[in-house]
């Protein structure tokens, strides 16, 4: 596959787009859905722009991460601010039960369901 | 494969015809494949997925992660971890996100940070490197993720090891499901998927039986 350059070589510039944080909101799971709930407004910082551009329709976090080309944790920095600004809602995946606990089977049976039909 | 350490630069700018998920999706899930440099893990993930794989980093700068713990400094430590990953849309409402993730040691201790609450892994093999397999199927033993091992067949083998030889090699117990690919083919990256979640599902229904 072609790799994309991400946007890791210039630590001050994710200084400035993070405001000088470096540490994320674990509440955002990679695999979390987010989805805008307003369109962006003027002179709103432009990656706040982008996402809210982005998550029109649910796009995990990941995937808004590999779109802007941003290291994951810049990112949850980010949808940490929409989210506290009301802008963003978050889908969050099924939390397990506990640590090493299994997901529950109907789930899986709903995956097995539809890997079999693709 | 074989291109992981190639950066060129794709510098399409165009929103790359990005294919949204259906309005109603809520749930994501995800399984990760790990595996040595070039085993396969992004041809098994482009096989399978619904959009060309995407490429992401996760970057480390903090003092104190992991090894450094243990060493008392407050050095800055910056490790960066890259991975692939595909999608499938199970139904309206899931979504299943597939992760090519390296098998290397530096990777694992970012392992709770990023796969925390997978559904299970593929360890994907290479017969020529089979060494590289062990230290994945240890750390997903120590983490306590349910996995199993598939082996991609590369036309040039010289030697073809049986799935039981292998199985002996890798020290793998009799209970992981242990099976051959072709990573570059949809159907068998499919199966591949369905030998995890199959396994998964009965491990689920035996500790749902377990009182």
């Amino acid at each position: 596959m072609t790799r994309r350059p991400v946007d890791t070589g210039d630590p001050d510039r994710l200084y400035t787009i993070t405001g000088g944080r470096s540490r994320a909101d674990d509440a955002f799971d990679l695999v979390t859905l987010i989805v805008s709930e307003s369109a962006p407004t003027s002179g709103m910082q432009s990656e706040h722009t982008r996402i809210l551009d982005l998550c029109r329709h649910p796009t995990a976090v990941v995937e808004v991460a590999a779109e802007m080309r941003l290291p994951i944790t810049v990112v949850r920095i980010l949808l940490g601010d929409l989210l506290a600004m009301g802008r963003i809602t978050a889908r969050h995946p099924p939390a397990p039960r506990s640590l090493a606990a299994l997901p529950d089977s109907a789930l899986l049976k709903e995956v097995l369901h539809g890997l079999r039909n693709l | 494969m074989g291109s992981a350490i190639s950066e060129t630069p794709e510098t399409s700018d165009l929103p790359s015809l990005r294919t949204p998920l259906s309005d109603a999706a809520e749930t994501g899930l995800k399984i990760v494949v790990v595996g040595g440099f070039g085993v396969g893990k992004t041809t098994l993930v482009r096989s399978v997925s619904e959009i060309r794989p995407l490429n992401t980093e996760e970057v480390m700068t903090q003092a104190g992660v992991g090894v450094d713990e243990t060493r008392q400094v407050a050095a800055k430590t910056t490790t960066t971890v890259a991975f692939d990953f595909g999608r499938i849309s199970l139904n309206t409402r899931m979504v299943l996100y597939l992760f090519g993730a390296p098998g290397q040691e530096r990777f694992w201790f970012l392992w709770d940070r990023l796969f925390s609450g997978t559904l299970g892994a593929v360890v994907l093999v290479d017969t020529r490197r089979m060494d590289e397999s062990w230290y994945a199927i240890d750390r997903l033993e120590h983490h306590r993720t349910p996995f199993v091992v598939a082996v991609n067949r590369f036309d040039d083998e010289p030697d073809r090891y049986s799935l039981d030889e292998i199985r002996q090699a890798l020290a793998l117990p009799a209970h992981v499901p242990l099976v051959d690919c072709d990573a570059r083919v949809r159907s068998s990256g499919k199966d591949v998927l369905i030998t995890l979640v199959d396994h998964l599902y009965e491990l689920a229904m035996a500790q749902e039986m377990t009182p």
